[in-house]
């Protein structure tokens, strides 16, 4: 086991938590920032009786994934932007089929081949659902390594439940920067019902995992069902974490990796003297909206800073519900310093107070 | 003198009647497969893929857990399937549009990769669920709805020979292309298809048979010329016979 004195790399902290969550078989395609992922795999999964396979292609990865889960076996695949971009058909059809996957995005930049560096431009693809149909992913945004081995477990357990796809959503920083980990394999719990897995109809009837409906009214009612289903993850899975927003003149809302340097910027201005909270959203989809609403209706403005020129401000803008949001963005190239978004802090707080 | 049942329903296929055309040999591809599939007992233990196009409905005909595909990625969905259940026998039934156009990719490496799986492949020289277009198997000349001056090699190359190109990777086992033609041709396509079952089995790599089909509706004929199209046209182009067929020994 690994003691919280180790370093770990975040992209590797992802292949611990999937195989400390019992998932057994990992498809992938090589792509940069998340290839120490597939790599880790590819040794360790052999060793507790799994199998890791390079598929040809990310298009084949994902309905590699679809067809070993559809068994009711724990797998995954992790990709990072453009390959995720490739398994959107797939992922359309695992929502529609209702089959637990655990998708990593480790997003880089965009749009077309863009480049390698960190970026949060995957956010409405993730959040608004990248693929064909109305449907949403359950999406888990990570923002340490310690986070992502957790959200790794969590997510096999959230994609079993609610026989859902489950993303976790870092980036190129969290994914190939090295913090401590401890690692705690989960006690094996209750297992959810598998009474849809395909493992040959022997003494019962035949199982269909499908996403056609042809019959009156067979879709409209499949559409319905599904979207009670987010309804329920809205009631029953929103996470988040709250820094200092009590007391806040004004709160600053930031996921991932832009919330870590965020978090250095709101103790700098705390430190200055200004009432400052920062909101992270872990889970993107379902978004916390009532929790930043209930901050609203206090009369707290928020401030939104994202490695993107303004995508989760949508989400946030609907729940301030007509308060003043300011924005703060980074496109991919360069990351922020705290300086720098503390800077912004010192801009906007005078006339946010009154 | 009491009557004595000589033929009946394979038990592999539910009691429901085929949606397909007049005269296609959907039908009797579906009978043969699962008549394999009984011959060996699996029905329980078999897991079948079904495909995009008029295969879709595989699972409304065979009594066994399926799984429905996207477009093209039957080979790859199959590989997860088989991977993490190597004790089931595992199947997909594909159409040439969907295995030889958009899917050859999934096709090719899963049969390079020797998955120990069974493609049946259903190949009628033309898109029949959406209406006739040019299919990657679509004969010279031949007139569709999307090559009505006919089939232009200098426009749309030639028609492929999955059978043929999969037979060189070193991960196929068995590869061979049949038709239902003759009484011959139909009992040379029951052996294959048995034999793909077996061969899966047995564990020695990847299957394929190639069914040449007819497409009555999309080809324009009747039921009586459409099987003489299959003899006289697509059988000189696509010969029928077992283009690989590897031997136990070459797996130890």
């Amino acid at each position: 086991m690994t003691e919280a004195h180790d370093l770990v790399k975040g992209n590797e902290a992802v292949a611990m938590g999937a195989i400390d969550a019992g998932c057994l078989y990992y498809f992938g395609y090589p792509i940069t920032p998340q290839s120490d992922i597939p790599e880790y795999l590819s040794y360790h999964l052999p060793r507790v009786g799994g199998e890791f396979v390079q598929a040809e292609s990310e298009v084949a990865a994902i309905n590699m994934l679809m067809g070993a889960a559809a068994t009711g076996t724990r797998a995954m695949t992790s990709s990072s932007s453009p390959g995720i971009s490739l398994m959107q058909e797939g992922i359309s059809y695992i929502a529609g089929s209702e089959i637990p996957t655990v998708i990593v995005n480790m997003s880089r930049s965009g749009p077309g081949l863009g480049g390698i560096a960190p970026s949060q431009g995957d956010y409405f693809q993730a959040v608004k659902g990248g693929g064909h149909g109305d449907y949403h992913l359950l999406v888990l945004a990570p923002n340490s390594v310690q986070e992502l081995y957790e959200l790794t477990i969590l997510a096999f357990d959230l994609a079993e439940k609610y026989r859902n796809p489950v993303m976790i959503l870092g980036d190129a920083m969290i994914g190939q920067m090295k913090e401590p980990l401890s690692r705690r394999p989960p006690e094996k719990g209750e297992k959810a019902s598998k009474d849809w897995a395909l493992t040959g109809a022997e003494g019962r009837p035949q199982r269909v995992l499908k996403s056609l409906y042809l019959k009156d009214g067979e879709l409209t009612a499949h559409n319905w069902k599904l979207h009670e289903k987010y309804k329920a993850m809205q009631e029953n899975e929103i996470r988040f974490e709250a820094l200092m927003t009590e007391d806040a003149d004004f709160v600053l809302v930031a996921f991932g990796s832009a919330a870590r340097i965020a978090r250095t910027s709101v103790l700098m201005a705390r430190e200055a003297g200004m009432k400052v909270g920062l909101f992270r959203p872990i889970t993107l989809f379902p978004f916390p909206e009532p929790q930043l609403s209930a901050l609203a209706k206090t009369g707290k403005p928020f401030f939104v800073v994202e490695l993107n020129t303004g995508q989760m401000l949508e989400d946030v803008k609907i729940a301030a519900a007509g308060n003043r949001v300011d924005f703060f963005g980074k496109p991919p190239g360069a990351l922020p310093t705290p300086e720098e978004i503390f800077e912004e802090i010192k801009n906007i707080y005078p006339g946010t107070k009154g | 003198m009491s009557e004595k049942r000589v033929f009946s329903r394979p038990q592999t296929l539910k009691d429901a009647p085929f949606h397909f055309c007049p005269g296609c040999h959907h039908g009797i591809a579906h009978r043969m497969v699962a008549e394999a599939i009984d011959k060996f007992n699996l029905r329980e233990k078999t897991i079948g893929v079904a495909s995009v196009g008029c295969s879709v409905f595989l699972y409304d005909y065979f009594d066994v857990d399926v799984i429905e595909a996207p477009h093209g990625r039957a080979a790859a969905v199959a590989t997860g399937v088989k991977r993490a259940r190597k004790d089931r026998i595992v199947f997909s039934y594909q159409g040439d549009g969907d295995l030889a156009s958009i899917g050859i990719a999934e096709t090719v490496h899963t049969a390079n990769r020797g998955e120990n799986i069974t493609i049946i492949f259903i190949n009628n020289t033309v898109y029949g669920m959406t209406g006739g277009q040019l299919a990657p198997t679509t004969l010279l000349g031949q007139k569709t709805t999307t090559s009505p001056y006919g089939r232009d090699f200098m426009q749309d190359g030639y028609p492929i020979r999955m059978t043929e190109i999969l037979a060189t990777l070193e991960g196929t086992a068995f590869a061979a292309r049949v038709a239902f033609t003759t009484p011959k041709n139909i009992n040379m396509a029951k052996k294959a298809i048995e034999k793909a079952f077996q061969f899966q089995k047995e564990e020695m790599g990847f299957t394929f048979v190639e069914v040449l089909s007819a497409c009555p509706t999309n080809w324009g004929l009747n039921a009586i010329d459409s099987m003489k199209r299959v003899e006289e046209e697509m059988i000189p182009y696509f010969p029928l016979g077992i283009f690989k067929e590897r031997k136990a020994a070459d797996v130890l």
